[in-house]
Parts: structure tokens; sequence; C-alpha cells
């Protein structure tokens, strides 16, 4: 009981990353493998700032907004030259981007875990299975994003404009849309969300280093394939899907110095029988 | 025809640049002037070149980003070492050993090459990768977690290691290696396969219409690629004692990866000497620099990577690269000699990343259209 | 001439509910120059896509020379004698003319060549490499492309694009060539130089050729037989002149 609520707080984060991988495929198309380093940025933020003084909640504040600027310099910069380009290209230059996330911040900080602790708010008992209240904000601040997201893109007019632009880039185009502005604003919401998930990160796991988010965000991608790229609620769903079956297999002793390898063959598993995911869409190769 | 038959020396290059430096190397070596350092820097010169130059296969002949190549090296280096270890009881000499070893890890590793082939038949671009990246880690475990092959501790390799203080043959041994290697990549590429791979890569679906069976050219690219890690890693185990795990993760697989990219997508001259710069700038840098100046390798990829790319891809700078790449200016030298525009080889441009799916063509698609909706737009100029 | 080359039978496919083709009935006779022709989105290609694999049917089922094809992969389908041009065309863009028409080449029994022995450079390497130039060169001279053999196909001018594209069909030696909008973006000398051309392959490679064009003079002008669709149905069939005068037809285009 208490390993799937774990995994439901986890898979909470795994989902927070994965919506901003979804966005970003959905709408720019890419796989940005810098999303991952985005919440490594977010968590020196919160390191820094409360090392300096500040207060838990201008560290929040101060952590989404450098997550933001981060996302925004590296579409224009790194992404946007290339748009038109092979996805390969685009995707050797965000492995390039993420290499230079992690190796600046070891330059600056070093490679030596670093040890952030936000607020610490013990745990709670509920029907005989202990579980930490961090755990819990982690899940219902989680959900709470997720749905104003959903209704952010239904409902108002920039969300819409994203619809547009993952469905056809050149006809909303032509019907006036400013691609490289959704596309901004997309990598904007996907930082932020990435700054969200470097918060519950450290709430669960009070400690910073260079390789942060590497593997969760390679996670997180998978993730996103099992519930199906470009799907807000797939994301959602395969995120929580993946942290728990991530603690499942860290609880059972035969199959725990396995769990990457089970993660990454449920990974390949999917996209070789269903590669739209869970809730993805279909679509066919044009000849 | 009289041109054709006219020997060409950039098509030798590869040869003569790595024998030079095998024989160069061996005349120092017997004056006894060469400094052991520098005969292990050799070592993983050779196997780096093996490295960059199978995943170039992939990467830039076949048009599919591989980033688990360091998977097929962990399988040649743990098996073909542990076989070596055994058949090392039995048989005395040393260099039949490497050999034996050298070809079956070569061949284990590429049965994992057709593991991971399979996929590549469904999948494309960005999922394939991630499925090479997860395969590769995956094998990362299974190995880390094998108590015949040392567990967390490694596979110690010490009876088959060459020990470079007395024996500095293997050297020579993984720079013949090198010539074997390239000699069959080169004929690959120049023969009827190596077109029909790029043409898979250039243009799949036209490739398909014209017949060529792309179901078993990709398999085989893969399948030799990583034959070709496989022996690489056989390699890595005899020079360094234990093999371990960690070594391959997927940062190794990028770094295969920047040797490629450094060196032009399809360029084998250029992988070899990327490989052989990268290896030894790391030899410098680790021999240099300790504890978190070490992410200053990282960050040179990282820019190796961003810049190059970007550079060499972005369309908008298309005009600016034409005029001061390098290429351009080794056109101007030598444009009295040949009408403008001509080509020899399949590579137009070997530094850009070949195209296969056209985002605007896959993507937009919408079947509820029905399928003549087609803009009447002439393909013209590339992609 | 009363052999039947290509024979569909209720050939039809619908994506999500909507029928792009529908029970399409098309018999074309060897040596025959057959039109396929129709406003936009009537489906002509997705025919097309259908006769070489790219699509697998949803009903009925299309023969060659009466064998069914019909479930085929597109590479079987090609080795079985159908080759196709694109509307928009689909050459190998970084590699020289020379080249596209060598992959072409590929397939055919007389230039079969086992990987390793190409890995290996033996003497049978070099017969078929030289053996295929020999050819592609042959191929070549036929579109008056010969001179720039050594271009990058991405270079040509848009019509010389066009006659690569039917050379390199050309190479895979087929019985039935399907050209999808040969003459678009062309010149009318170049049109004229086309038609000339297609005569001339169907009669020296003993071709049966069914193509689709807009221009309803390269149409009349070449094709003795058409099919005209609309919105995915046969809406006439027949002689070109007396399909084109079909009042049917003449709604279809002009409208009402």
């Amino acid at each position: 009981m208490s390993t799937v609520l774990d995994g439901l707080s986890l898979g909470a984060i795994y989902a927070l990353i994965a919506l901003g991988y979804t966005m970003v495929y959905g709408i720019a198309k890419m796989l940005n493998f810098a999303h991952g380093d985005i919440i490594m940025v977010g968590a020196y933020a919160i390191f820094v700032t409360l090392a300096a003084g500040g207060h838990v909640g201008i560290a929040l504040l101060v952590a989404v907004l450098m997550c933001v600027v981060f996302g925004i310099v590296i579409e224009k910069v790194a992404y946007r030259p290339l748009r038109g380009a092979s996805p390969l290209a685009v995707l050797i230059t965000a492995i390039g981007v993420s290499y230079l996330l992690q190796s600046v911040a070891q330059i600056i900080f070093g490679a030596k875990a670093q040890t952030v602790s936000i607020v610490s708010f013990g745990t709670v008992k509920i029907a005989s299975a202990e579980i930490s209240v961090s755990s819990l904000i982690t899940l219902v601040v989680g959900a709470v994003i997720m749905a104003a997201l959903t209704l952010f893109v239904k409902n108002t007019r920039t969300g819409r404009a994203m619809l547009a632009v993952s469905e056809d880039r050149g006809a909303a185009q032509l019907m006036g849309i400013n691609v490289n502005r959704i596309i901004m604003i997309t990598f904007a919401i996907g930082s932020a969300l990435a700054a969200f998930a470097s918060i519950f990160y450290l709430m669960q796991i009070p400690s910073t280093e260079p390789t942060l988010g590497s593997m969760p965000g390679i996670k997180a991608f998978t993730a996103a394939v099992i519930g199906g790229i470009g799907s807000i609620p797939g994301a959602m769903i395969g995120g929580v899907l993946l942290g728990v079956i991530e603690k499942i297999c860290l609880s059972v002793p035969v199959l725990a110095p396995y769990t990457t390898a089970v993660e990454f063959a449920m990974l390949i598993l999917i996209l070789l029988v269903r590669p739209i995911g869970l809730l993805g869409k279909k679509r066919r190769e044009k000849v | 025809m009289a041109k054709l038959k006219r020997i060409k020396i950039s098509d030798y290059f590869c040869y003569l640049i790595v024998g030079a430096v095998m024989i160069g190397s061996f005349i120092v070596a017997q004056t006894g002037n060469l400094p052991r350092s520098y005969s292990n820097l050799l070592v993983q010169v050779a196997y780096s070149i093996i490295l960059a130059v199978s995943l170039n296969l992939v990467v830039g002949f076949l048009g599919e980003l591989s980033l688990g190549h360091a998977g097929f090296m962990c399988v040649g280096a743990y098996m073909g070492s542990y076989l070596a270890m055994q058949l090392s009881a039995v048989v005395d000499n040393k260099l039949i050993v490497l050999i034996v070893s050298m070809l079956a890890g070569g061949l284990l590793a590429a049965f994992f090459g057709l593991l991971v082939g399979l996929p590549a038949l469904r999948l494309k671009g960005d999922y394939l990768a991630i499925v090479t990246l997860a395969f590769g880690e995956i094998v990362r475990t299974i190995f880390k977690n094998m108590s015949v092959f040392g567990k967390a501790m490694g596979l110690s390799t010490q009876s088959i290691k060459y020990d470079t203080r007395q024996d500095t043959s293997l050297y020579l041994v993984s720079f013949a290696t090198v010539l074997v290697v390239l000699f069959l990549v080169q004929n690959l590429v120049r023969s009827k396969h190596g077109r029909a791979i790029t043409a898979i890569r250039d243009n799949e679906i036209a490739a398909k219409a014209m017949g060529i069976n792309v179901t078993f050219y990709k398999l085989f690219v893969f399948v030799i690629a990583a034959f070709f890690a496989g022996m690489a890693g056989v390699i890595y185990g005899h020079y360094t004692t234990p093999v371990l795990y960690s070594f391959f993760s997927y940062n190794y697989s990028i770094e295969i990866l920047v040797m490629v990219v450094l060196g032009g997508m399809a360029s084998i001259n250029g992988s070899i000497i990327a490989a052989a710069l990268i290896t030894f700038i790391n030899f410098q840098l680790q021999s240099h620099l300790s504890g978190d100046l070490a992410a200053l390798k990282y960050l040179i990829y990282a820019l190796i990577l961003i810049v190059l790319v970007i550079f060499n891809n972005a369309p908008k700078l298309a005009p600016i690269k034409d005029k001061v790449s390098p290429k351009a200016m080794f056109e101007k030298i030598r444009a009295h000699k040949r009408k403008p525009g001509d080509i020899r080889g399949d590579k137009s441009d070997w530094r850009v990343i070949p195209t296969k799916i056209r985002m605007d063509e896959v993507l937009s698609v919408d079947l509820q259209q029905g399928n003549d909706y087609t803009p009447d737009k002439p393909n013209k100029g590339g992609n | 001439m009363s052999e039947v080359v290509l024979k569909t039978e209720n050939l039809g496919i619908s994506f999500g509910g909507l029928k792009a083709v529908d029970n399409v009935n098309i018999e074309i006779k060897r040596k025959q120059l057959y039109g396929l022709v129709g406003p936009n989105g009537a489906g002509k290609t997705t025919v097309f896509n259908l006769l070489t694999g790219v699509y697998q049917p949803t009903t009925g089922c299309f023969y060659l020379n009466g064998e069914k094809l019909t479930g085929k992969t597109q590479e079987q389908i090609n080795h079985k004698g159908i080759a196709r041009t694109f509307q928009n065309i689909r050459l190998f863009n970084n590699m020289s003319v020379i080249r596209n028409v060598l992959v072409g080449l590929h397939n055919q029994p007389e230039f079969k060549c086992n990987p390793f022995v190409s890995l290996l450079r033996l003497p049978r390497h070099f017969k078929v490499e030289k053996a295929m130039r020999e050819r592609a060169k042959e191929i070549l001279r036929i579109f008056d492309l010969e001179d720039e053999r050594n271009n990058l196909a991405c270079n040509l001018p848009y019509g010389k694009q066009r006659k690569l594209e039917i050379a390199r069909a050309l190479a895979t030696n087929p019985k039935l060539l399907l050209l999808d909008e040969p003459a678009a973006g062309m010149n009318p000398h170049e049109t004229e130089d086309l038609m000339n051309i297609i005569r001339r392959i169907r009669d020296e490679f003993d071709l049966t050729i069914l193509l689709i064009e807009h221009d309803m003079k390269f149409v009349s002008g070449l094709c003795d037989e058409i099919t005209v669709l609309n919105f995915g149905t046969v809406l006439a069939q027949g002689k070109t002149e007396d399909a084109l005068n079909d009042p049917e037809v003449i709604k279809a285009y002009i409208g009402e």
C-alpha cells in the first residue's frame, strides 16, 4: 500500500516532467533532450537562493523564473535556427544542450551532491500506511496543475493555437498564427512545469547534483511515450504508471537491481507493439 | 572510363594515414623511444576509430541515430574478454586468442545488433534513438548484475591484459584491425549495397518503390555496425582491467556520436581524424585535469554538438556556410579541374545530418482528408 | 495487342469511413498508354498507392499479367514489375544523377551480387559495378541526361528531375510504369519532348504505361483510353475523346 502511494507521488513528478516533453514534442515536433536538465537548473536555483538566505517562497519563485528563462533562451538560441532541418539534427543539438547544462553546473557547483532542505512536513497515517505529507502535496498539486493545463489548452486562444500548430504547422502559419511565439510559449510552460517538478523532487529527495535531471528526464520521456506522445492526459497516466511500476520493482528484491532495465524494456515494448502509446493519435506517413 | 580508373588519393587516404601512424609508431617503438603512455593512447585511438566509423555507418549512411553504440561495445568487451580468458588457458598464442575472441565478441554483439535492428524496422528518428539508448542501458544493467561477470566489481581481465610495460604489440594488432574494418566499410559504402543504404537514407519511400529491400539493409547495417563495435570492445578488454559496466554508459555512446558529428556525416576519413582528435584531447585532459574540471570534457562535447550541428544544418545559415566552410574553399581551389556542381560519391554535403523524414510531411498528415491532398510544391534543392 | 497487363477488380480503400477510392475497375492492355484523370482529390494518387502496395486495399484486388498482387509489399510489387514516379518528386537528392539510376538497377538479376562479395571486393563486384554503370548510362542517354550524370540530383532543373525520376523507375525493368503527373511544371516544349520520350520507351521497353495528368492536351495526345475519377469513384471510362466529352465529366470539371 505505501509502495503504491510512494509510486504515485514519484509518478506525479514523472508526470509533470512528461507533460513538458509531450507538449514540446506535440507542438515543436522535437525531442527536447535537455528538458530533464531544466529540473536540475530549478534545483540549483532553489539551492542558491536558500544559501543566500532567501525565504523558501522566494526560492520557489526564483526556480520557476530561472527555468522559464532557460527554456526560452535554449529554444531561441539552439532550436529555432534548426526549424525545418532534420529532426535528428535537432535531437543531437538537444543532447548537446543537455551536456552543456550539466557540465556548466558541475564546473560551477561541483559534482558533489548538495543538500537542499526546503521544508519537512513529516508523515501522516492513512489506513495503517505511513506516508509523507510531501508525497500527498506532490500528488494534489500535480493533479491541479495538470487539470489547469488541460483547461488552458482547451479554452484559451493561445491553447487552441497550440493545438493548431501541433496539428499542422504550415496551415497554422497560414491562418495567421505566430508559430515561433507559440513554440516559445510551449517551452516556457514546459520549463515552468519542470520547475515544479524540481520543487517536488527536492521535497522528496533533498539534495541536488549536476546529473539530477538526466535519469528522471529519460524516464519521464518513457512515461510520455507510454501515455502517447502529444497527449496531456496520456502523459499523466504514463507518469503515474511508471512511478508505481518503479516503486513496485524496487520493493521486489529479485527485480530491484533491474528496475531501470524493466522500465526501458517497457518503453521498447510499447514502442514496438503500440508506437502511439495508450492515448496517442495515429498518423501515417504520406506518399 | 579512363577517369574511373585513375587512382584517387582521397579514396585511399584512410588506409594511408592509419598505416603511416602504425608503421611510424612501430619504428619509434623499435628504437625504444615510444613512451608507454603513447602506446596506450594508440590503442585508445584504434578502438575509437572502429567505434566512430561503425557508428557513422548507422548515422551517416543509414540516417538513423543510435544512442546505444556503447552497448554493443559492452557486449563485446564482457563476452569476448570472458571467452579470451577461457581460451588463454588452453591456447598458448596470445595473438590467436585475441583474434578468435574478437571474432566471437563481434558476432555476439552482432546478434544484439540484430535485436536492436528489429525495432528499427518499425521506428524512425527520435523514437528509434530513444530505443537504442534504452537498449544500451538495459545491456549495461544486465551485465552489472551477472555474477559470472563480477557484478558491480566488473570483469577482471588481468589474465589476458597486455601489460604495456613489456608488451607493446596490442596497438599493432589494434591498428591492423582498424585497417581491416576500414577496408570492409569502404568496400561496403562504395558498392551497390552502399548505394542502396544511402538511398534509404535519402528517401525511404522512393527506395521502397525502387524495390530496395529496406528491411534487409536496415538490419544489415545494424548488425555490421554492432559487429565492429563488439570487436572494439574486445580490444578494450585486452587493454584495460576490469571491464566495468559504468564505462559503457550512454555518455560514452554520446562521445562516439561527437566523433561522428565532428568528422562529418558519412565521411569515413572525417570519422578517423575526429576519433583520433577526441581521444587525444581526452587523454590530455585526463592527465592534466582532475575533479570537477573534468566536466570541461563534456563542455567541449556540448559545444561541438551544438555549434557544428547548428552551423551545418540551420537553413538560414546555409548561404554563409557555403562561403566560409573548408569544403567550399577546397572546391574553389579545385574548381578549374572539374565542372561546377559535379560531385564524386554520394555525399553532397557530408556535414549535414541526413533527413529521412521531413517533419512537415510525416507529422501533418491527416488521413481524414484523403491522400490526394498534397500541396503541389516541387521538391527542389534538397530538403 | 489484346493481352491484359493490369486488371483491377472493385479496387477500393477507405480511411476512417471515408471512401477515398471505391469500386475502381480498370483493364489495361499491353503497350497501352492509359490515362487516369480527375479533379484534385479524386483519388488518383491513392489508386497509384494501392497499385504499388503503399496502401492495402480495403476491397477488391488487382492483377498484373494475371498474377494477383494484392497484399504484397512495395518491394515485392516492384520486383513483379510495377514501377512508379511520384507526384511530389522523390529523388535521392544527395546522390548524383547516375547513382539514382543505379539504385533503380539494384535488383536486376544480371546485377546480383552478394553483400559479402562486395565487402571483400571479389572480382564479381567490379564486373557488376562496371556493367551497372554502362546500363545506367544507356538509360540516361534516352532521357538526354547522360551529360548530367555526375550532377547532384537536387541541382537539376525541375523538368530534368521529372525525367530522371522516370529513368530511375525504368531502371527497375518494369512491365507496367505508373507516372504521377509527369508533365507537371514543364513548359510546352519540355512537355512535347516528354511525350516523345514516353512513346519511345513504351516501344523500346515493351512497356505498358498508366499516367495521371491534368494537362488534357497531354492526355489526349498520348492516351487512347482513360478513366475519369471523381470523389473516388469512376465517372467515365473508355476512349479518351468519348470519356472527356461525357456530360458527367464536363459537369465535374466545370460545374453546372
